[in-house]
């Protein structure tokens, strides 16, 4: 059964895959967004919805840095439920090897336009109280905002469609040679197939070098005025970025509601259960941060999954094992920050026009030819 | 004749029997006990700890159950902040 043939077809609406129809939609092309969850139900209602430009490596820098400003343009546009917030980041230095790592940032910000403040140990106190008095400081990265996620990748599937994409709810089984097939037996047809479907990507292109990289959040019951600032640990860089073992950094989120999200953990792990262990590494090391946290209460944990790739880059561009696939899948911990920025490059690789940042490190194909069946 | 105790429940000074739970005593001070998000009227449903319906600040201490606190002489309530 066949119905319809598209410019371009785009599986899951995660917030990349919502991005990017939106994108492509608005570029005139007659799109179809599949997805049988509705808009942003897995990774993307399980993260922190941390919208923050990082430095991990010059090209995540670079995506971020982009991604961030599409964010801030598009802010106005979102409905207050998308609890849109540029409260800023927080990094505080808990040593002084943390300390120097503030300078560094700082300096390598203020060198790409990113505003930042860097804060002695009595600012950061008058800022946020409820930290332990025995840090060392902190840098602020004024720019660095939250929103609730799930409604940001609602509002951009309701754009898609607003510009003529077509929603389809259905489960998709297979994808290849410019063919989608659909659970109730629906054949759609084109010539790009984006497989935006996060961490389910390397079941519909096997050989993708995408892992599940699992996390647990936990949040608290209304305290306003608790926690003003998204405050990450700059200990983050060395605990939460390691590759192989299981991690947990301090990394707190004020909602609009009082409500304070608790993060983060990192371990390679499919199951979706809260593991105790790890949740409890994680609240220890959040009461260190701020001790008060420990009189606060928790009304709900959970877990979700990251899509990981080796290099923790995300994957956007054609994939070389199928020239009618392309990905944008992989974002690790910040698909929500860069989703929109995954969308106008890909947007703009379809039309031949130039991508505002070079698309190089992040096409599949630098991962070599190994990567993929 | 009971021991009374001496508390502040949202700004007037109320007595109550000691051993009482502060959710009674917020009840027979008819100041009322929170409301929801969105403005509807709460009160102790379970009295049990369980519902979590009966939340308020005490003693400086946000969200608490009330229902699972005795009335100490001083203490301040505050039922919608």
């Amino acid at each position: 059964m066949n119905v319809g043939t598209y410019d371009c077809i785009v599986v899951g609406s995660g917030i990349v895959g919502a991005a990017c129809a939106a994108s492509f939609a608005k570029d005139g092309m007659q799109v179809a967004l599949i997805d049988s969850l509705g808009a942003g139900l897995l990774a993307t209602a399980a993260g922190m919805g941390h919208i923050v430009v990082m430095d991990d490596s010059p090209a995540q820098f670079l995506l971020t840095k982009y991604s961030q400003n599409l964010w801030l343009s598009l802010s106005d546009r979102l409905p207050p439920t998308a609890e849109f917030q540029k409260c800023g980041t927080l990094w505080v230095a808990a040593d002084s090897e943390e300390r120097s790592e503030v300078e560094r940032k700082h300096a390598l910000y203020q060198d790409h336009d990113v505003s930042t403040q860097i804060l002695s140990k009595n600012e950061l106190a008058v800022l946020e109280p409820e930290l332990r008095q025995e840090l060392e400081g902190a840098l602020l990265v004024q720019s660095d905002a939250v929103l609730y996620a799930p409604i940001a990748a609602q509002c951009l599937t309701l754009d898609a469609a607003s510009h003529g994409a077509v929603i389809i709810d259905s489960e998709v089984i297979s994808i290849g040679q410019g063919v989608v097939n659909l659970r109730d037996g629906r054949i759609l047809q084109s010539q790009r197939i984006v497989n935006a479907a996060g961490e389910r990507s390397p079941q519909l292109t096997p050989g993708l070098p995408v892992k599940k990289r699992k996390g647990h959040l936990a949040i608290t019951d209304r305290y306003p005025g608790f926690l003003r600032h998204q405050v990450v640990e700059l200990g983050y860089l060395k605990s939460a970025h390691t590759l192989s073992a299981d991690s947990v950094a301090f990394n707190v989120q004020p909602r609009i509601t009082g409500q304070v999200l608790i993060g983060s953990s990192r371990q390679f792990d499919t199951t979706s259960e809260v593991d105790h262990a790890i949740l409890g590494r994680m609240l220890a090391r959040a009461v260190e941060y701020m001790p008060r946290l420990a009189s606060c209460s928790i009304i709900r944990t959970w877990t979700g999954h990251r899509a990981a790739t080796p290099d923790k880059l995300p994957l956007i561009g054609p994939w070389p094992g199928d020239e009618t696939i392309f990905l944008a899948t992989g974002h690790e911990g910040l698909g929500i920050t860069t989703s929109l920025a995954t969308a106008e490059l890909l947007s703009a690789f379809f039309s031949g026009q130039t991508t505002e940042i070079p698309i190089e490190p992040y096409l599949p194909a630098r991962l070599g030819e190994g990567c993929h069946a | 004749m009971p021991d009374l105790v001496k508390m502040t429940i949202d700004g007037a000074e109320v007595n109550v029997q000691a051993g009482a739970t502060v959710a009674a005593a917020i009840l027979m001070s008819r100041s009322g006990f929170r409301r929801s998000v969105h403005g509807e009227l709460r009160g102790p449903v379970c009295g049990m700890g369980i519902c979590f319906e009966c939340r308020a600040t005490v003693d400086g201490q946000p969200q608490q159950r009330t229902c699972q606190l005795h009335c100490k002489d001083g203490m301040v309530v505050n039922t919608d902040e």
